[in-house]
This record gives C-alpha cells, sequence and structure tokens, in this order.
C-alpha cells in the first residue's frame, strides 16, 4: 500500500516570449538579453499536481533542473508553489540535448533517494512518481522523459492531461484525450509521468511560500560539457510571415459589410 | 534501403496528420532512390490501400498484436524495431508528431539509443547515415536547421505545417503489397495500454474545425463568451480561447488555442480581442485565413493576420451577427 507519495518533477527553465522571438546574431540561440526566464508551462502543472497529490495523501516534492547556475531561480520559483527540495544539476549555460539530458537526470534521480520520510533507507532511493512537462517550450524534443523511464527501467506515460493517484493503491489511473475520445493509462508504480498544461490550474506562490523558498538551499551537481549528440543544430530562423500587415477591413460596426463580403470569398458561410 | 512510415487510422483510412507524415517520409526516400514503406497497428484489410498508394507506399506492414491490445505505446515501438530488422535495411521511421507519434517514436529512440528529431517539417538524405532536417523549436515559431546523424534516422512531423496532399508518384500507383508482421512482445511491453471510454464529445471538434472564432484578454470576462459562440454556431465552427482566457479561469483549457493547448488547421480563424502572443500564434499558424478584430491597431496579430477589423468585438460581433442572421432569411 501507497503510505506517502514521493515525487520528483523535472522542470526546464526557458525564455519568457511575448510578442515575437529575435534570434542571436550567430543564429544559434534566442536571444534573451531584453527577456525574462520561467518555467515551461507544463512542468509548472507538474509542481502544482504533484504538490496537490502530497497534500492530500503526504510524502515529499523534490523539484529538479539541469541548465545554467541562474536555472536556480526557477527552482526557488517551484519552491514557492510548495515543492520541499530542489536540485540543480548545473551546466555552463551551453543548450544539452535530450539523449544528455535524460542520461543526467536519470543518473541523479537513480542515485539520489526521495527526501521524505516515507523514502527508503539511506542508500535505496524511492520515487513514487517522476513528473515532466510533456514537451519543453523552447526546444520541444518530446523524449526526455520516455529516455528517462527506460534508463531506470519504468513504465512510462506521456501527455496526460487527468491523474487519479490514492493512498490505497500502487496503481495509478492517467488520461489524456486522443482524437476526440478520452483514452486511460493502468499504470504501476514507480512510474514516469509526463503532463500538459490544462491537467490544473497551478496555484499563485503564497507569500510565506517565497519568503521560505528565497532561504531554502539548492543542491547543486556540477555537470561537465555537453555531450555531443546525433541531432545538431546549424542555425535558427524565424519562420517567413505569410505577408506584410493585415488588410484593413474598416472600423467598428461600419466594418461589417466588407467582413460579410470576406466570408462569402472564404467559402464560410453556410 | 526503406523509409518506414507509421500511420495511425480511424475508420479504415489513414489519419489527416499521418497522410502528412507520409508525405514528408516519401520526400526524404525520393531524396535518397530508397522505397517508403507504411507500417500500422491492425489487420491487412485496416486501412484503404488505394491511399496508401496514392502517397506512394509500395509496401504495407499490417502489425499483429494480439487480440484485445490496440494502443500500447511500448508494443507499438518494439514492433517497429522488429520491422526495422525484417523489412530489409531501414534507413529511417516517420511519424506524425501526435501524442502517439512522437510517444511511439521516443520509446524507439530509447530502446535503438538513437537521436529523435521531433515536428520535423522536411527531410532530405544529405549523405550516409547523415539526414538534413527543419524541424520545429516554440511549437514553430521557430525553426531549427540540423544535421541528423544516424544510421536510424527517428522523425516524428509537424501536422500543421506539411502539406496533406504528397506528390503523386506514378510509379508507385499500383498494388500495395501488405504483409501481416507479429512482433515478440514480453509482458513488460504490454505493461502501458490505453483503455478508451466512449464518450465521444458532442458538437464540433476544435482541432478539426473549418471554422474557429477566437476570443482573448479582450472579451473581458468569463460572461463575454456568449457572443462568440453564437457566431461560432452561426458558422458552423468551434469556440476557440488564448491562454490568457484558460489562466483566469474564464473558459476550461480544452478549449485553449496555442502552444500549450490545441493547435488548429481551419479555413478560417476569427481572432476576437487576441494580442497574438507568440504562445497564441503557435497554435494557429495552420489556419488558412485569420481575420483579427482588435481595438489595438498596433497588436501583434494584426501583423500576422490577412484581413483585420480595428474595434471592441462587443460592437462588431452583433453588428455580424444580425448582418448573417437577415441575410440567412433573405435567402
Amino acid at each position: 500500500m501507497l503510505t506517502t507519495v514521493e515525487i520528483c518533477v523535472c522542470v526546464k527553465r526557458v525564455p519568457m516570449v511575448g510578442g515575437s522571438i529575435v534570434v542571436t546574431v550567430d543564429e544559434q540561440d534566442v536571444d534573451t538579453s531584453m527577456a525574462g526566464f520561467t518555467v515551461s508551462p507544463h512542468e509548472e502543472c507538474g509542481v502544482e499536481e504533484a504538490v496537490r497529490i502530497v497534500e492530500r495523501l503526504g510524502g515529499s516534492v523534490t523539484v529538479l533542473t539541469l541548465g545554467p547556475p541562474e536555472a536556480a531561480d526557477q527552482l526557488r520559483d517551484m519552491l514557492a508553489l510548495g515543492a520541499g527540495r530542489a536540485i540543480l544539476l548545473q551546466t555552463d549555460g551551453a543548450e544539452w540535448g535530450p539523449v544528455a539530458t535524460a542520461a543526467a537526470i536519470a543518473d541523479a534521480v537513480g542515485s539520489r533517494g526521495s527526501a521524505g520520510p516515507g523514502g527508503r533507507p539511506p542508500g535505496a532511493p524511492r520515487w513514487d512518481l517522476l513528473l515532466f512537462g510533456n514537451e519543453a517550450a523552447d526546444t520541444g524534443g518530446y523524449q526526455v522523459p520516455v529516455r528517462v523511464a527506460h534508463a531506470l527501467g519504468l513504465p512510462c506515460v506521456t501527455g496526460i492531461k487527468r491523474l487519479e493517484v490514492d493512498g490505497g493503491s500502487e496503481r495509478i489511473a492517467a488520461g489524456r484525450e486522443y482524437a476526440g475520445v478520452q483514452e486511460t493509462f493502468d499504470v504501476p508504480l514507480p512510474a514516469v509521468v509526463s503532463v500538459k498544461e490544462g491537467i490544473n490550474l497551478p496555484r499563485y506562490p503564497s507569500l510565506p511560500g517565497r519568503l521560505r523558498a528565497k532561504r531554502a538551499p539548492i543542491e547543486t551537481i556540477e555537470l561537465g560539457a555537453a555531450p555531443v549528440e546525433g541531432l545538431n543544430k546549424r542555425r535558427l530562423t524565424v519562420p517567413a510571415a505569410s505577408g506584410s500587415r493585415a488588410e484593413v477591413l474598416g472600423s467598428g460596426a461600419g466594418a461589417v459589410p466588407a467582413l460579410v463580403r470576406v466570408l462569402d470569398e472564404l467559402g464560410v458561410l453556410r | 534501403m526503406t523509409v518506414l512510415c507509421l500511420v495511425e487510422i480511424a475508420d479504415g483510412s489513414v489519419r489527416d496528420a499521418s497522410q502528412r507524415a507520409l508525405s514528408v517520409a516519401t520526400a526524404l526516400a525520393g531524396s535518397a532512390g530508397e522505397d517508403v514503406a507504411a507500417a500500422w497497428v491492425g489487420s491487412g484489410e485496416a486501412v484503404s490501400r488505394a491511399e496508401l498508394s496514392a502517397a506512394g507506399v509500395g509496401v504495407g506492414y499490417a502489425i499483429l498484436l494480439g487480440a484485445g491490445i490496440d494502443y500500447a505505446p511500448l508494443a507499438w515501438a518494439r514492433a517497429l524495431a522488429g520491422l526495422a530488422g525484417v523489412a530489409g535495411p531501414v534507413s529511417a521511421v516517420v511519424a506524425a508528431a501526435t501524442d502517439r507519434g512522437n510517444e511511439v517514436l521516443a520509446h524507439l529512440a530509447a530502446i535503438t539509443g538513437q537521436p529523435m528529431a521531433a515536428n520535423c517539417v522536411s527531410a532530405t538524405r544529405s549523405g550516409p547515415d547523415k539526414i538534413d532536417l527543419v524541424r520545429q523549436r516554440w511549437a514553430g515559431s521557430l525553426l531549427e536547421e540540423a544535421d541528423l546523424d544516424s544510421p536510424l534516422a527517428l522523425l516524428t512531423v509537424a501536422a500543421d505545417a506539411v502539406a496533406a496532399q504528397p506528390e503523386a508518384s506514378p510509379a508507385r500507383a499500383g498494388e500495395v503489397d501488405v504483409r501481416t508482421y507479429e512482433p515478440e512482445l514480453t509482458d513488460g511491453d504490454l505493461l502501458v495500454q490505453a483503455t478508451e471510454s466512449a464518450d465521444r464529445k458532442a458538437g464540433v471538434s476544435l482541432a478539426t474545425a473549418r471554422v474557429v472564432v477566437g476570443g482573448g484578454r479582450g472579451v473581458g470576462g468569463p460572461d463575454g463568451f456568449a457572443v462568440l459562440e453564437e457566431l461560432a454556431d452561426l458558422l458552423g465552427g468551434a469556440l476557440g480561447v488564448s491562454r490568457v482566457v484558460t489562466s483566469q479561469g474564464w473558459r476550461p483549457h480544452r478549449q485553449q488555442v496555442g502552444q500549450t493547448g490545441t493547435k488548429i488547421t481551419p479555413e478560417l480563424y476569427l481572432a476576437c480581442g487576441i494580442s497574438g502572443a507568440i504562445q497564441h500564434m503557435a497554435g494557429c499558424q495552420g489556419a488558412k485565413t485569420i481575420i483579427a478584430i482588435n481595438t489595438d491597431p498596433d497588436a501583434p496579430i494584426i501583423a500576422k493576420a490577412t484581413y483585420a477589423v480595428i474595434g471592441d468585438l462587443h460592437e462588431v460581433l452583433p453588428a455580424l451577427i444580425a448582418a448573417l442572421k437577415s441575410a440567412n432569411q433573405t435567402s
């Protein structure tokens, strides 16, 4: 029987983009000189989900990220949401590919046990649930959770928007929509689950949460240089806009006749 | 050498997203003088041979998993790994970048220890074990040109950025040779399986709607959506909303159009009170025509739309609805 739930949520620091993306002069990165950073949206929902589960059933939530030293800011944001422990796999800031990222995460969670009192004796790591976002907002590689699951020999479900964990069972029900139909996976724990935004609406961090997060220690593991991978970026480009500005049909209700004409030309009137 | 394409099927047809994957698979094979084979889970009769043939497929592999087993991601990947050995030398496996396609290919990547490129827009062979590809980052708001070095290239195809209709391949327009394949599976491969609940939602689906009426912050609050829903009904379309609307709790998340919501590909997207942030545009870049209704002539969406009306949606939409209703009565 599941007494408490030990959860690790893996998150990624990504630039906050608003109305447009600008690429650096060397075409290798997104220009972030004017941008702030945030946690990928799916993953913030993953942290919220973990916190809700542990509030209900007991246990612990650890957040882990792989990134530059500044990614500690994002870990603190997640501590403010209610996570209890934070691990930073620290890089030199260069982009890590999905294969190396998954290997480093699997290594870290495989060797480091959960923090909670329900954890097994020292030396025997216990995680009931490893949560990820379905895909990173920036690189969109769609594979780190699955690779981590394989490395650790755990079952894995992705794209999840409904998660049922109850204290009386060592299995979870994880659901998503496929082509208009709800499909559900019944999965034994421990398991790797990647979630999507919409699984919940993340809370705003409380003031005590923020204060606690500010002082909380961050366990840091330094990684070496980014390993070479089979998929190698040559350059990044912003897709060409379809045209120039929109053709303005008019202002206010006065534009309606022109609007109706366009709808008719498009063949969408019934 | 063969490019193997995993196709998802529904009611005897290749799903739209898989048709787009087939078109990238065909182009990749064509760039290297290779053949295209299709693989699906189900019987040999489960999919239209005419559709496969029109897409340039020479050989089809019907994967038989056993009675009662439908979607089991690891088993699907195990079958593809096995097929790569059976189907002659396979140089690449391609799938649609759907929840299933991405998941199955990620499993295949982990099983085979190969790299994987998700959300590709195009791929051509540039050398032995080397593919030149373009893939989406930021859900298509940014493109990455990359080299994929692997003896077994694993690609998923972004459905909203690739044409559905592959170029006709006259050489192949004929019989598809359909073979069955039964992979050897362990209990572990079948540990994770989907069970479907049959509650298919009534109404027009956002993802496949011909017309989507979108509402953003400019709608003003949860009570402002009635007029958008009325217009969507009149046009036989669906209501979509921006991320700010779902994070405010004004509308449910399943109605979100955007990078973290649904990607839409309608004939018309009528975006009302939506500024046009990157996150939102990533979800609607597949729309054929975008008409923006916005009070701000400098909103980013005005630069990305085909047509614009400058004004308050709460003034424009009621007038538009009245005009459409009176036109319906006179016709």
